[in-house]
């Protein structure tokens, strides 16, 4: 059973929808025991990061997700939580990565827009997360802050600078893309996950 | 860098799609969501869904078919059509679209659109502007094009994204539906003047057109209809005509 944590961040239905269609088993929660008991634990995301971090925290969740020893994958925000930090309202993540989370610089003649809101190539990829994937394969982003790119980065993507498309450390990963809204690649990534 | 999108739009009527030339005239052409369904298949990047419902009635079923859509459909989609206050835009989150997009609501009252950001976000609202060239100003229309109003285009845009749209999906009223070409020139003033991205809709006629629109007029992404709809060029046959005219796309 895959816990989706339920901590109050929008809407969770799009990767409820995906799981279904790839025949996963989840439930939606924020209870400390079940997150802490499940197979895997997958951390979602909209919204604000010092927002979202205020309602892990609300709800005792931050420890919880740092001692985990089962696969976890953070989703757009989520993996922006699972950094150092945030500059969206400066808030203080979880620093499981060794990345820092910036704003983007749009650059409007450059053609640089700010939500980076698209279909871009993932490089560098070096994850079991990406398994069958060719380089340069597409996946769909919505953000306007990115982590850079640390040890930690096992994919990389550019939007006027290069930020980690995908992280990993251990048992925690966490992807910067909607892999629930990235088509058939977006499915084999979190078929991916399931098998890790 | 990020794609260029190719957005098809589909016109829902009483849960069916329909595309009509300036609005008027409309044919049916088929299934909302297996059409949908198809053009993913195709290698389309978004979907937009437009309800012009004219009744209560029709209106209802929007949500439904809006749950079916996420159901099935594993790229982002936008509904459009009638929303006209945070209710309304809660209620499509709720069952599934990945974005709104106002028009006429938001002309009537901007704060719907800070309210409607301010609440779940810049990513989920699309401001929908559609102008006509009157005199040497570009003016904002209503109400499917029908109703002008003294709105000057730049302004309205540059106050759309203040208050937080995160997407602007302009369409000149003068080209819509003609099959003409777009207005590159205003395209690419637009993009000179936002950071957000700009899709760009209404009057692709040929592969050309959209290349036109994607580099001459610099927009993020080019949405159509008929051009797709009655089978002239699938998606996929025009991102690789795109693509071999070095216009960077997903395929």
């Amino acid at each position: 059973m895959i816990a989706i944590v339920d901590y109050d961040t929008g809407n969770l239905k799009s990767v409820c929808n995906a799981l279904d269609r790839i025949g996963a088993q989840y439930c939606l929660t924020d209870d400390p025991g079940l997150i802490a008991s499940a197979d895997r634990v997958l951390l979602p995301g909209v919204g604000e990061a010092s927002s979202a971090m205020e309602k892990l925290r609300q709800r005792g969740l931050c420890d919880v997700i740092r001692n985990l020893k089962v696969p976890v994958l953070g989703i757009c925000i989520g993996m922006q939580l699972m950094c150092r930090h945030s500059e969206e309202g400066n808030a203080e993540c979880l620093g499981i990565f060794d990345s820092d989370v910036r704003k983007f610089d749009a650059d409007p003649h450059a053609g640089i827009k700010v939500p980076h809101m698209g279909w871009n190539s993932l490089t560098d990829m070096c994850s079991g997360l990406f398994e069958g994937l060719s380089e340069g394969d597409f996946v769909y982003f919505v953000h306007s802050f990115a982590a850079d790119v640390c040890d930690d980065t096992v994919a990389v993507s550019e939007n006027g600078r290069r930020f980690s498309a995908a992280l990993n450390k251990g048992n925690f990963y966490g992807v910067q893309f909607h892999p629930e809204k990235s088509g058939d690649v977006g499915e084999r990534i979190l078929r991916n996950f399931m098998n890790l | 860098m990020v794609a260029k999108r190719i957005i098809p739009c589909l016109d829902v009527k009483d849960g069916r799609t329909v595309k009509g030339v300036n609005f008027v005239g409309l044919r049916d052409v088929g299934d909302a969501v297996e059409l949908g369904e198809m053009y993913a298949r195709q290698g389309a990047d978004e979907l937009v869904y437009l309800d012009i419902s004219a009744t209560v009635e029709g209106r209802g079923t929007l949500v439904n078919l809006v749950r079916r859509i996420s159901e099935r459909i594993n790229i982002p989609f936008t509904v459009g059509g009638g929303i006209s206050s945070l209710d309304d835009a809660a209620r499509l989150l709720d069952a599934g679209a990945d974005k709104i997009s106002i028009n006429s609501a938001a002309v009537r009252n901007p704060s719907l659109i800070d309210d409607i950001a301010g609440k779940y976000g810049s990513q989920f609202v699309v401001l929908a502007v559609d102008a006509r060239k009157v005199g040497e100003d570009y003016l904002i229309t209503t109400h499917g094009g029908r109703k002008l109003t003294d709105v000057e285009l730049f302004s309205w845009v540059q106050e759309g994204q203040s208050r937080g749209a995160g997407e602007i999906l302009l369409t000149s009223m003068d080209h819509d539906g003609t099959k003409s070409g777009y207005p590159c020139d205003l395209f690419a003033r637009l993009s000179r003047i936002l950071h957000i991205p700009i899709i760009a809709s209404g009057g692709a006629g040929s592969a050309e057109d959209i290349a036109a629109v994607l580099s001459d007029g610099r927009a993020d992404a080019a949405l159509a209809a008929s051009i797709f709809h009655f089978g002239e060029m699938t998606v996929g046959e025009l991102k690789t005509r795109l693509r071999e005219m070095n216009i960077n796309v997903r395929l």
